[in-house]
């Protein structure tokens, strides 16, 4: 049977997406970006079995050269993740489509709908799909935070299973995109396009980097592109923060106000209708 | 006589505020109800307690006047004829109220007032006009928080103007729900919730559940209590589940000997009031409130209260980790039902002959508890501090709902980041009505007018109070003892989890 591997549920989230969401967040991604704030999700535990020795509950143990995780015994206090060299986490759980529903069921009647992030959740495509079929049933709306570089076009039976796209676009330019990220952002533009021309572009977020991207440039050019592509979708630009970070590869800090509203300022000048700053 | 004088040299309080404290001081002078030894016994620890109702009821304790008659007609006694616009409007309802008197003394339901002004609504810049000195002179002069008014369930323009004034003034007076029925278009309740994501108000009563129960020409009063448009309560006395437990061998004589021992006790007195009001006081002989139809005493009921039923779970079960407590354990939560629904079975036994309105019957209320509560969870409440996740705590509450016609409600504070997405807690809330849910109400962690159980005071207000300051609003000092004992300022934050 299909099963996704699931980092962790947020049964009640007022950020990702319309109304109230329960976020479900997949582990694994394909970008390893300088900023990133939960970079527990990026790579599958290769079960190394390093965390296993700094669980102060023994939560986590190793059997059969696998770690295993119990969840009753867990007190949650981030010290596997600590100590993880791999950008993973030891905390996942593969669950069928059936599992993810029945864990919605005690919430369902207080969502809008589900919102699938990560990770890169789009690395588990079928996945998505078969859950989404099951989630519309339910009469739930179904959203996508991805980061872009898998596409979106070319799949009728994906495109019907998804609501709508929240899209990173988090740089302009190709090399500043390798250097962020480590990937090419050809397909990022690919999607934004498509998903645009076919009404389910829900949002583009871009995060505002101080010294280490060009920022004006990118909101510059990001929102000229997509004020052509229609005006009114949702552009938010969001603060660096540092926050859960890996602060010995990035050297930052939160950008100001002022800062923000300059650049918010640029995107409405270019034609951008809703324009925000997080 | 050292009390009079006490009040009477009182600086902190008001003029007006000292000549009701010594109305009722005067009224409990006098002791003319007939009340028995083992009644009496209950008053004296705090098991039954009328809520400082006074020694001689000579007014119900809520009235609820129908001012579509007061429009239609203007009033005789007060020489007003029908209001022809919105300012005649305004200003015959801004007499009338001054003339209804409640517990407090100041007037608990104000009306539908969207409805009742929507007719007048012409020119919608001066409708907001009269609608905001309407609203501003509510809050300087009917100086009491229990004071309520009604919006919804359908949309009006006067009642957008009402919420669009209410977060403009962001005042605790006067308490506002707006009825949401499945008919109430999404865009009215986003403007609401918008509003009380500022301003505490309006809650949310869930109008298939009231009508249902009470008719489609219900109020919410006081508050959060459903009552008969028309007529109202005769009295409200309330039994503190969370005083009577320790009194139990067991969960078994809680519920089988003293529960409907303190029940019976308790109707007796309640009976007691309501014949002292009906046959000694005159005040529905006299009335013009009556003669004139806007109140019929065939829509009058009364209100059996009870608090701490938390109290009382834990007492029996000895409960002391939370996950066997009160809100947690099914184990629990089963003896609550239980609890509620033996009290339901013996409050119906009881006929008092003048509540005509409920047939007899007295109908149940969770009430939300006094100033001096110390350790005792309002109505069914899970007590603050022991709050779960929402959504386990929005389906903990509505098992409870249901018995409750005459009011129960909760209340959750938000993080002020969900203003940036009123749909969230419209989601909530319809969430909240489609399991079963009564009435909610929400603020945010960052308003000055907050929720104290379930009127309104401004933090602002308390905070002068502390400084031995006057306060217009005789509520504050309510809300402050309720800030201290019961810590209503620590309801616990909602944020994403």
């Amino acid at each position: 049977m299909l099963r996704g591997l699931v980092n962790k549920i947020i049964p009640f989230s007022s950020v990702d997406g319309p109304g109230n969401r329960t976020a479900i967040f997949l582990q694994g991604c394909n970008f390893n970006c300088l900023y990133c704030h939960n970079p527990e999700t990026i790579n599958l535990c290769n079960n190394c079995g390093t965390c296993t020795k700094v669980c102060p509950t023994q939560c986590l143990t190793m059997e059969n050269g696998i770690v295993h995780w119990d969840k009753e015994k867990c007190i949650e206090c981030d010290n596997c993740l600590k100590a993880c060299k791999n950008c993973s986490c030891p905390r996942t759980t593969y669950m069928t489509v059936e599992e993810v529903i029945k864990a919605i069921e005690n919430t369902r009647p207080f969502i809008s709908g589900i919102t699938l992030s990560g990770g890169e959740c789009m690395l588990q495509k079928e996945f998505v799909i078969e859950l989404f079929e099951e989630v519309k049933k339910l009469g739930l709306t179904a959203f996508i935070d991805s980061n872009g570089s898998i596409p979106f076009y070319g799949d009728d039976r994906l495109m019907k299973a998804i609501d709508a796209v929240m899209l990173d676009v988090k740089s302009y330019d190709k090399e500043e995109h390798k250097m962020l990220t480590g990937q090419d952002n050809e397909i990022v533009f690919k999607n934004m396009e498509y998903l645009a021309s076919i009404n389910k572009l829900y949002e583009i977020r871009t995060v505002i980097v101080p010294d280490i991207l060009n920022n004006e440039k990118n909101v510059d050019s990001i929102s000229k592109r997509l004020s052509e592509l229609n005006p009114s979708i949702k552009y938010k630009l969001i603060k660096y923060r540092p926050i859960g970070v890996r602060t010995e590869i990035i050297k930052s800090s939160m950008p100001s106000e002022d800062m923000m509203e300059k650049l918010k300022s640029i995107a409405i000048k270019n034609g951008c209708k809703d324009v925000i700053v997080v | 006589m050292d009390d009079i004088l006490k009040i009477i040299k009182d600086t902190s309080l008001t003029y007006e505020q000292k000549v009701f404290t010594l109305a009722k001081a005067a009224e409990n002078s006098i002791k003319p109800l007939n009340i028995d030894e083992e009644t009496q016994k209950y008053r004296d620890n705090g098991i039954i307690c009328d809520l400082f109702e006074g020694n001689a009821p000579y007014r119900p304790r809520y009235i609820v006047p129908d001012y579509e008659v007061f429009l239609k007609n203007g009033s005789k006694f007060l020489d007003l004829e029908p209001p022809k616009n919105i300012w005649e409007a305004i200003n015959s309802l801004l007499i009338l109220y001054k003339h209804v008197p409640s517990i407090t003394s100041f007037p608990v339901y104000l009306g539908n007032i969207d409805t009742l002004l929507d007719r007048f609504v012409e020119d919608e810049e001066e409708a907001y006009q009269a609608i905001k000195l309407f609203l501003l002179h509510i809050d300087r002069t009917i100086t009491d928080s229990f004071c309520h008014a009604n919006i919804g369930p359908e949309d009006t323009k006067a009642g957008r103007l009402i919420l669009k004034a209410s977060r403009e003034l962001n005042v605790s007076i006067p308490n506002i729900t707006l009825k949401y029925s499945e008919k109430t278009p999404d865009d009215l309740a986003l403007d609401s919730i918008n509003t009380t994501l500022i301003t505490a108000k309006p809650s949310f009563a869930n109008h298939e559940m009231f009508a249902g129960e009470l008719g489609d020409d219900y109020a919410i009063a006081s508050c959060y209590n459903g009552l008969p448009i028309g007529g109202g309560n005769f009295t409200l006395v309330r039994l503190n589940m969370g005083r009577l437990a320790p009194m139990a061998k067991d969960t078994e004589d809680f519920i089988n000997n003293l529960l409907p021992d303190a029940v019976k006790k308790m109707a007796g007195y309640m009976d007691e009031r309501i014949k002292f009001l009906m046959e000694e006081s005159g005040y529905f002989e006299s009335s013009f409130l009556v003669k004139e139809g806007l109140i019929s005493v065939d829509r009058f009921t009364s209100m059996f209260g009870m608090v701490g039923l938390a109290d009382a779970v834990n007492h029996l079960l000895g409960a002391k980790d939370q996950k066997d407590r009160f809100g947690y354990s099914k184990e629990a939560n089963d003896l609550g039902v239980r609890i509620i629904e033996k009290l339901e079975e013996e409050v119906k036994k009881h006929h008092n002959p003048y509540c005509k309105f409920s047939d007899g019957k007295f109908l149940l209320h969770a009430q939300v508890g006094i100033d001096t509560d110390k350790g005792i969870a309002p109505g069914c409440r899970i007590p603050i501090g022991e709050e779960p996740e929402i959504w386990d705590h929005i389906r903990h509450s509505a098992l409870f709902h249901k018995f409750f016609p005459t009011g129960i409600g909760d209340i959750f504070r938000f993080d002020s980041t969900v203003k940036r997405n009123p749909q969230y807690v419209l989601d909530i809330m319809k969430g909240a009505m489609k399991v079963g849910m009564r009435y909610i109400s929400f603020y945010t962690s960052d308003s000055d007018v907050v929720r104290i159980t379930g009127y309104l005071v401004k933090r602002s207000d308390m905070e002068k109070l502390e400084r031995g300051e006057q306060v217009l609003n005789g509520a504050a000092v309510l809300g402050l003892g309720a800030v201290k004992t019961q810590h209503v300022l620590d309801r616990k934050e909602r944020k994403d989890a």
